[in-house]
Formats: C-alpha cells, structure tokens, sequence
C-alpha cells in the first residue's frame, strides 16, 4: 500500500507538470502565429497564395532551418510557421518529459514505450522526403 | 477579397467551428474541413493542413485540464499512441495515392458517422470484467475520481483497441481531424475504460498524434501560414468558448441541432466528391 501511494504521488507531481507544459506550448504558439499575422496583413494587402489550387508552400516555409532563419528576419509568413512549429513541438516535448518521468520511476516497458513514440514523433518532423 | 477581409472571415469561420466542435463533441478539426472547402473553394490539401494545427492548440488546451483532474490514464494513452502514430504516418501518406474527390467521400463518411456518434445516448454498461493478462503486464489498471471517491477499473481488450487505434490514426494523417469518436470507441467499447476515463485519455492523445500528421504536411507544404493563421486562432478561442457554455447551460437540444448542420455539410462534401 505504502509503495502504491508514492506511485501515485509521483505520478500526480507528472501529470500536473505535463498540464504546465501543454498550456505553455499552446499560449507561446497562439502568440507568435498572432504577431506573426498582424505583421502579415500589415506587409500583404493581398493574400499571397490562391487557396483553389494546391502549389504547396515554398521550401523556407517547409524545413525547420527555413523557418527559424524566415522568423528571425522577421517576416510574417515566417513568424506565424515558427509558433505553428511551436505548436507541433508542444506535444512532442510532453512525449519526451514523459521518457524522463517513466525513468525516474524505473519503469522500463514504459520508458521503451514512449521512446517508440519520440522516435516516430521525430522522424515525421525531420524525416528525409515528403 | 483582401487579406485583412480574408483572414477576418475565415478566423470568424474558424470560430464558429471551434464552437460547434466543442458544443458537439466533435472538435474543431473536422468541423473547419468543410467549412473551409465547401463554403470558401479552399483547396482540400490547405484545408486539411490548416485544420490539423488546429486540432493540435484545442487537444493541448483541454488537455492540460484534463490530465490534472486526474481522469486520463497515461499508461493506456502512451502505448496506444505507437498505434496512433504510426497510422498517422500511414495516412499521411495514403493522400498521395488517393484522388481528392475519394478524400472528400471519406472525409464526409466519418463526420456522418461522428455526429450520428455524438448524437446517441452514451450507454455503458458498465459492468467492468475482471483483469486482462495484456493490461496486467502493461500496469494500465488505474482509478478515477467518482462522487464516490476514487473507484479502481480494470482494462480490458489491448489488442482489440490497438487495431482500432491504428485506424484512427490513419483518419487523422488522411484527414487532418483528431479523430476522436473513433478513439472514444476504441477506449469505451474494445477497451471496457470508463466514459470519462474514455474521453479524456482520447484528447490526451490527439495532439500527439496530430503532431505525427502535421510533422509530414508541414514538409510537403500543406500548412499555409496566411490560411492556418485565422484558423488556428479561430478555433482555438471558438473552443474555450464553447467549453465555458457547456460547463455552464443544457445544451442537448443545441448539440442535435448543430449536429444535424453539420451532418448537412458532410453529405454536400460526399456529393462534391461524387460529381
């Protein structure tokens, strides 16, 4: 009984620090795509793309180093891609606390677990092709 | 229409799909689709990338509220998620083989059978088994908080739900939705967890596996930031909205009303795909 009690201590700190970081990710993301659109409809009076034919968006616009350098140049496009990036990662980051949280409790079919799921999380962001 | 007229009218579109996906159930995602390509001729590619951050903003709000009330079961969500996840990646994929018009007619089968979904009276029988040998090794027995105090559940069908899991998980890479009455099907009727056990692990997981989605259509050049912009800040405060009222009013009445809108929307999205 004792033993179970410390598990769900432990397991309450986890969940309470997980619900901390998902909250931060989403208002960080919500900001940057908010300063972002403001400097985007200030800069274009016309919307830059035609939503009825599919082109895709231009390669600075689709890797994670393009981003990050649209962004730091201060550019709209790039600012709103940048907390969408945020957002992809907010997710991501609760998988990866939750490899640290699962080893702190030693507990290994789990820590296995969410590695698995890291793994695949990475490989769709930074995966080869398209 | 200029750009501060566009990203007006769609940001006020993607409001009232949060809205309606919070009232419904259903989530923002998948009501924003066919707003998005019936109503405004987006393109369903743009339509399906904008929709999915989405979905990502409303499932990390929620569940940041959700997972410290203590209903989600961890355990049961990180091992289905390498199901999730990799259909994500299979979906994801899938589009490039699919015709858009087939997309459409799928997109339009699963928001029918989803507002039918949340149209019907949830009933569970609750009548919990006894433990599963799978659950047991992979600890995924839990408790959850009742009006009678912490009450212990045990977990049933693993294989069963994974497979399902799996198929959710393709929807949502084909789809750009967080599948989630699929999920909530998975967890309440292979798996036996309770309802709101059900739910809210189901949200818990679907920004993970809309991140495996949406990692695959940034690089393809699916997420438009002059399109996702509006709708990602629509939906996101159209379903805070939407969570306020419903802590707050009965709104049986309204859900049905608004599921059977939506259910109109998803018939003219089949019939757009077969013309």
């Amino acid at each position: 009984m004792e033993a179970m009690t410390e598990r769900d201590n432990a397991e309450k700190r986890m969940d309470e620090i997980m619900g901390r970081l998902l909250r931060t990710g989403v208002i960080l993301a919500a900001a940057f795509v908010f300063a972002g659109g403001v400097v985007y409809v200030v800069r274009h009076p016309e919307p830059v793309t035609d939503y009825r034919v599919f082109q895709g968006e231009p390669e600075e616009l689709r890797t994670v180093p393009g981003i990050i350098h649209e962004a730091m140049a201060l550019h709209g496009r790039g600012l709103i891609q940048f907390g969408l990036l945020i957002l992809i990662a907010t997710p991501i980051a609760r998988v990866a606390f939750s490899v640290v949280a699962f080893l702190y409790q030693r507990d290994w079919t789990y820590v296995a677990v969410t590695l698995v799921v890291f793994g695949l999380l990475i490989y769709s962001l930074l995966g080869s092709g398209g | 229409m200029n750009t501060l007229e566009f990203t007006a009218v769609v940001g006020l579109g993607g409001l009232v799909a949060g809205f309606l996906g919070a009232l419904t159930g259903l989530g923002g995602g998948v009501v924003i689709v066919p707003l998005l390509t019936v109503v405004f001729g987006v393109d369903i590619h743009y339509a399906i990338g904008a929709a999915l951050v989405s979905v990502i903003a409303t499932s990390s709000g929620a569940a940041a509220a959700y997972v410290r009330e203590g209903y989600s079961n961890v355990r049961v969500g990180m091992f289905l998620e390498i199901a999730t996840t990799i259909g994500a990646l299979v979906g994801a994929a899938l589009i490039l083989h699919l015709r858009v018009s087939i997309i459409s007619i799928i997109f339009g089968g699963v928001l029918l059978y989803s507002a039918y979904a949340s149209m019907t009276e949830h009933t569970h029988s609750g009548a919990n088994g006894g433990p599963d040998r799978i659950a047991t090794w992979l600890k995924m027995d839990s408790t959850y908080p009742t009006a009678n105090g912490m009450e212990s559940y045990h977990v049933r069908g693993v294989s069963q739900g994974f497979v399902l899991m799996f198929v959710a998980g393709v929807l949502s890479g084909l789809l750009g939705i967080g599948s989630g009455a699929v999920k909530v099907l998975a967890m309440d009727k292979a798996m036996k967890l309770p309802f709101k056990v059900s739910t809210t692990t189901s949200n818990f997981m679907i920004g993970v596996t809309a991140a495996a989605g949406a990692g695959v259509y940034l690089r393809r050049g699916y997420i438009d930031p002059g399109l996702a912009m509006p709708v990602m800040l629509g939906v996101l405060a159209g379903s805070l909205i939407g969570a306020r009222v419903l802590a707050v009013a009965k709104v049986k009445v309204l859900r049905i009303v608004f599921s059977g809108v939506i259910a109109v929307l998803a018939a003219e999205m089949i019939y757009n795909g077969l013309k």
